[in-house]
């Protein structure tokens, strides 16, 4: 019902990464699941709203007032890679294909 | 040969100015030190949740308001999945099918849509670094990350580069003028991308288009739009087909290339946003977005018609906000009138100070409503008092002091100095009185620029025409 | 006191103790810190080195010390939401739950092990090994909070903080023989809790008994500005008194009580045992129905793992936790998430990910989102005519560690009964319900949205009537 390039797909949109072995399984595993999953198709649900949230609460909104913000060493304490005061990443234009 | 006719429709993002982000309580950057101005919010950590901005959503009604938009009563946030180093979360909250502000109008154009979104963060290249096995590496700065946008889309009503580039001037004008923003396109406060197309004159099906994006001036705008529009006559003048993509408009080459896109397919797999709750524009907010409305440069132009002044006058100080201020400014002074007023801006002023605001000039508009007045008083005449506004410009004052300094004054009627001057003129222009008492009157230009000469101007020429008139006996 | 009398104590007997000076909060932090340290359960992930700066004056909960679930967020100290993607994270705040029962005095004691992003019913998705269960170290304590509910029934914690987005604070409570409660959705603030699925997602108490669990949660209650979708609740929650059913409606749902569903014999027999005593202390008893309950799990599985596979993309290598690099950014992407992500976890975002995709959203998460509304409506209905509505907790007791763990869907099938009241976001409790094969069992109640004083009145009765206390002190000596 999901097929290895379903899979492969997903998994690209989710940026993981696959073994052969595991796309096999994850098809099985997800056909397996989503088969249960699809008998809510079974039911008859035109007219029904969907559920966000089970709480009825609207706005919640926030006065626009400044709090402080975090010292620099501390936004980058648990950072993998810094440079220059920032977040050092890999150069999105490095990548030849957005794979 | 086929014509082709430019179909365009713009998306406009405007960052609001606001005091702090949309979903959490930094401060906007306004150039501060990398990194400085974020929290555990805006850097997504683990276990955080946004809190939407009360201001935001605020402008954001001001801004439908503005535009003629329906309200919604409920609208709702999204989820817009994508992964970017820019983006924190790996999504973008934005809204999607249940936007705070659907339709209106602003001059000849649709609005199909306003809604609010978080802006990304500043991904800036660094260069090569040893770091990551030597390859090209970028570093984030999260300080811009979480900035109010209003994201404002148009129907593809506009026909043209030039009215595009129009229609945004007026959009511009009417967003500052709400206090919204700062509309600034190169600082990238307001950036726009276009969404283009066209189609053989005649047709009303669409034809394919394209999205050119972030032009960051009014000039790549109409440039980069014009240069869409003649690569797709090109293409399909010589049977091609137009491919809809994601384009950028070079303005260093004007060339235009196509851009990859940020996640494959575009699947970004909107889903309504579980952290936040349904904004509910409550009859509350919609009074104080209603009281808090200035008047708007369309309502602006036509309050000032119907003062008298004219058409194009009452466009240019109306879509121009300083113009406007600078005339409603001078328009207080005693005895001003609106349609002289406004000439004098519009031209004289206008041509001294360009594109700089009037109000920081020197010349005070009370100076200038003075000026005007004296003109109307014939105390000077118009080409005297075109010098004196040079002296206004360089150096500032009261203009009746530099009339009587300069002694640019005109030379009364009465003034028995006038008479002996136009005594010597007609008698230096013997042929020219002779033409005027044969009934030429245009020959009395040459008695009129002999008197000019030597009252340098001062003279009032209506004045001179009568002591002509009366010597020659007509 | 000695030591292991000390933890003897029910986390409220603990707080009269210390009141009335019969006891120091310094002792008791010791004596738990020291059992915490020496657990062999694999409880915890982080154990508190040093004494807590004394509580304030008069504070409630007196310096009770308190275990919490690794997925909240502590200032300074390890939060990894049992993952190896978050390995040694130590967050710049503290979620807001925690800080308030600081606050009110139960200090840090440690952090305890769960399913990774509290993903599982087992506690074996953990990137840190699993949690054993106390009754028998073969078996699984139940998930995702099996670390809070281990630590709680081996007495190493007096109590705990756990989470509950499908099941997880009830489930292991019945698996590991003591009481778990899920809130109402919105009474507890979520800010800080690293997020599964961020509508389901909720706080609670795993407790001794009744009584501890309505003590911590009335200081956990709050309405947080920092959480949008936070409501509080409408008074206090009152400490549990009344021995009585009388009057008491219950609703026993068809769906969620059969064995045709899947649910053990001896799991059913310890249910109806307690129906009985329910009877006895005059509550009626009638069958009910809740006939969208058998399509929660399907709904479920669609929107836990979207909202998950959003929740858990901020996890790139960018800002905190683990990176490994691979020249690109997307290769940066794709190994650190492949490497960071256990087994289930990748499953979910697959999962989810699939669900929001082009062409399905409408098929699965358009359609899960109409099954939740029909099963809020349910209940709605259910409690027109009930106080309550019981169900067996978990389909079976405590099974064997690597017994489900190749099989999701059996796995997915221990929280069939637990789901519908996340679904809903009505309150649920699970309390200790007897033995099967030697093993605990739980009994759940679950009422209206904000009902948490009657269902914890409810529950305390049951309780007396049960007598579970004295089976669960031998577990643990």
């Amino acid at each position: 019902m999901i097929d290895r390039e379903q899979v492969l797909h997903v998994a690209r949109l989710a940026r993981l990464e696959l073994t052969d072995e595991e796309v096999g399984r994850i098809s099985a595993e997800l056909s397996d699941v989503l088969g249960h999953i699809e008998k809510i198709g079974e039911l008859d649900l035109d007219d029904v709203p969907p559920t966000t949230h089970v709480v009825e609460v609207s706005n919640a909104l926030r006065p626009d007032i400044v709090e402080p913000s975090l010292p620099r060493e501390v936004a980058l304490a648990n950072a993998p890679a810094v440079a220059a005061s920032g977040f050092l990443v890999p150069s999105p234009q490095a990548d030849a294909e957005p794979s | 040969m086929t014509e082709f006719e430019p179909v365009i429709g713009l998306e406009i993002h405007v960052q609001l100015s606001t005091r702090t982000k949309m979903f959490c309580g930094c401060a906007l950057s306004f150039g501060e030190p990398p990194n400085t101005l974020t929290c555990p919010v805006c850097l997504g950590l683990p276990g955080t949740l946004p809190r939407a901005n009360a201001q935001a959503i605020h402008f954001g009604l001001m801004i439908g308001l503005a535009l003629g938009s329906d309200l919604a009563p409920r609208s709702i946030f999204h989820r817009k999945n994508y992964f970017y180093p820019d983006l924190p979360k790996g999504y973008q909250i934005s809204q999607y099918d249940e936007p705070l502000c659907r339709g209106g109008q602003l001059g000849e154009v649709r609005i199909h849509r306003v809604h609010l979104e978080e802006d990304a963060a500043k991904l800036v290249h660094a260069g090569s670094s040893g770091r990551i096995h030597g390859s090209d590496a970028s570093v984030v700065d999260f300080n811009r990350g979480g900035t109010p946008l209003a994201e404002i889309v148009t129907e593809p009503d506009l026909r043209s580069a030039a009215q595009a580039r129009e229609w945004l001037t007026l959009l511009r004008t009417t967003l500052r003028r709400l206090g919204v923003s700062d509309v600034n396109m190169e600082e990238g406060s307001l950036r726009c991308d276009a969404n283009i197309s066209i189609r053989p004159v005649g047709v009303t099906e669409l034809g394919t288009k394209t999205e050119l994006k972030n032009m960051n001036s009014f000039r790549f705008l109409e440039r980069g739009i014009n240069a869409e529009i003649a690569r797709q006559e090109a293409l399909l003048r010589c049977g091609g087909q137009v491919v809809q993509q994601t384009l950028h408009f070079d303005p260093q080459t004007e060339r235009i290339t196509s851009l990859r896109s940020k996640e494959e397919a575009h699947d970004y797999r909107y889903f309504p946003e579980p952290d936040l709750v349904p904004v509910a524009t409550s009859e509350q907010m919609l009074e104080a977005a209603r009281s808090a409305m200035p008047e708007l440069p369309a309502a602006r132009e036509e309050r000032l018609q119907s003062l008298g002044v004219s058409a194009a006058s009452a466009r240019q100080l109306a879509w121009r906000t300083e113009l406007g201020d600078y005339f409603e400014a001078a328009l207080a002074a005693d005895g001003a009138e609106p349609q002289p007023l406004a000439n004098w801006i519009c031209n004289e002023l206008v041509a001294r100070v360009g594109e700089d605001d009037p109000n920081a000039s020197k010349v005070t508009p009370d100076a200038l409503a003075k000026l005007v007045a004296l003109v109307r008083q014939k105390a000077v005449t118009i080409g005297n008092a075109k010098l004196v506004l040079d002296r206004l410009v360089a150096d500032g004052g009261d203009p009746a002091a530099i009339v009587e300094a300069e002694g640019l004054g005109v030379m009364a009627g009465g003034d028995d100095a006038l008479d002996p001057i136009v005594e010597a003129a007609l008698a230096a222009n013997a042929d020219a009185a002779e033409k005027i008492r044969g009934g030429n009157m245009k020959a009395i230009g040459a008695i009129i620029g002999h008197v000019m000469r030597e009252t340098k101007g001062r003279a009032d020429g209506a004045e001179v025409t009568r002591i002509v008139r009366q010597k020659l006996g007509l | 006191m000695s030591a292991t009398d000390v933890t003897l104590l029910t986390a409220a007997a603990a707080v009269d103790a210390i009141e009335r000076g019969e006891l120091s909060a310094g002792e008791l932090f010791e004596a738990y810190r020291a059992a915490a340290a020496g657990d062999e359960l694999n409880a915890y992930l982080w154990v508190a080195q040093d004494a807590p700066a004394p509580v304030r004056e008069g504070a409630p909960l007196a310096g009770v010390p308190l275990a919490v679930k690794d997925l909240f967020c502590t200032q300074g100290v390890p939060s990894q939401a049992g993952s190896r993607i978050l390995e040694g994270y130590r967050p710049p705040y503290t979620a807001s739950v925690v800080a308030e029962l600081a606050a009110a005095g139960a200090p840090l004691l440690g952090k305890t092990n769960q399913d990774e992003f509290a993903m599982g019913s087992s506690n074996e998705n953990s990137a840190f090994g699993p949690v054993l269960n106390p009754w028998d170290r073969t078996r699984v304590p139940g998930g995702s909070s099996g670390g809070s509910a281990a630590a709680v029934a081996a007495g190493s914690a007096p109590w705990a903080l756990g989470t509950d987005t499908g099941g997880s604070i009830r489930q292991p409570a019945a698996l590991c023989g003591i009481v778990g409660l899920k809130p109402t959705y919105g009474t507890v603030s979520r800010y800080g809790m690293i997020a599964f699925a961020s509508s389901l997602d909720q706080a609670g108490p795993l407790t001794r008994d009744v009584t501890d669990a309505a003590l911590l949660l009335r200081h956990m209650v709050a309405r947080d500005e920092r959480d949008s979708t936070s409501i509080g609740f409408p008074g206090e929650i009152a400490l549990p008194a009344s021995e009585s059913l009388e009057g008491i409606r219950l609703g026993v749902p068809e769906e969620l009580s059969d064995e045709g569903v899947g649910i053990e014999r001896g799991i059913l027999d310890a249910f109806n045992a307690t129906l009985r005593l329910a009877e006895q202390l005059g509550a009626t008893i009638e069958t009910c129905h809740l006939p969208h309950a058998p399509h929660a799990l399907s709904a479920y599985y669609v929107l836990a793992p979207a909202e998950a596979s959003s929740n858990l993309a901020r996890y790139d290598g960018v800002r905190y936790g683990a990176r490994v690099e691979d020249g690109g950014l997307v290769g940066m992407y794709t190994r650190t998430r492949s490497e960071g992500f256990g087994r289930e976890v990748k499953r979910r975002i697959m999962l989810g990910t699939y669900s929001l995709s082009s062409g399905y959203y409408d098929a699965y998460y358009g359609r899960a989102q109409r099954v939740r509304t029909k099963i809020a409506d349910d209940f709605r209905a259910a409690f027109e005519s009930f106080d309550f509505v019981v169900t067996p907790t978990s389909p079976s007791v405590a099974f064997e560690l690597g017994a489900k763990t190749s099989d999701p869907l059996a796995m997915y099938l221990n929280d069939y009964c637990t789901v519908p009241m996340s679904l809903a976001g009505i309150p649920a409790i699970s309390i200790p319900n007897g033995l099967s094969d030697g093993l605990p069992t739980g009994f759940q109640l679950c009422g209206p949205a904000f009902s948490e004083n009657r269902v914890l009145e409810a529950a305390y009765a049951l309780e007396q009537a049960i007598g579970f206390d004295e089976l669960a002190r031998r577990a643990r000596a």
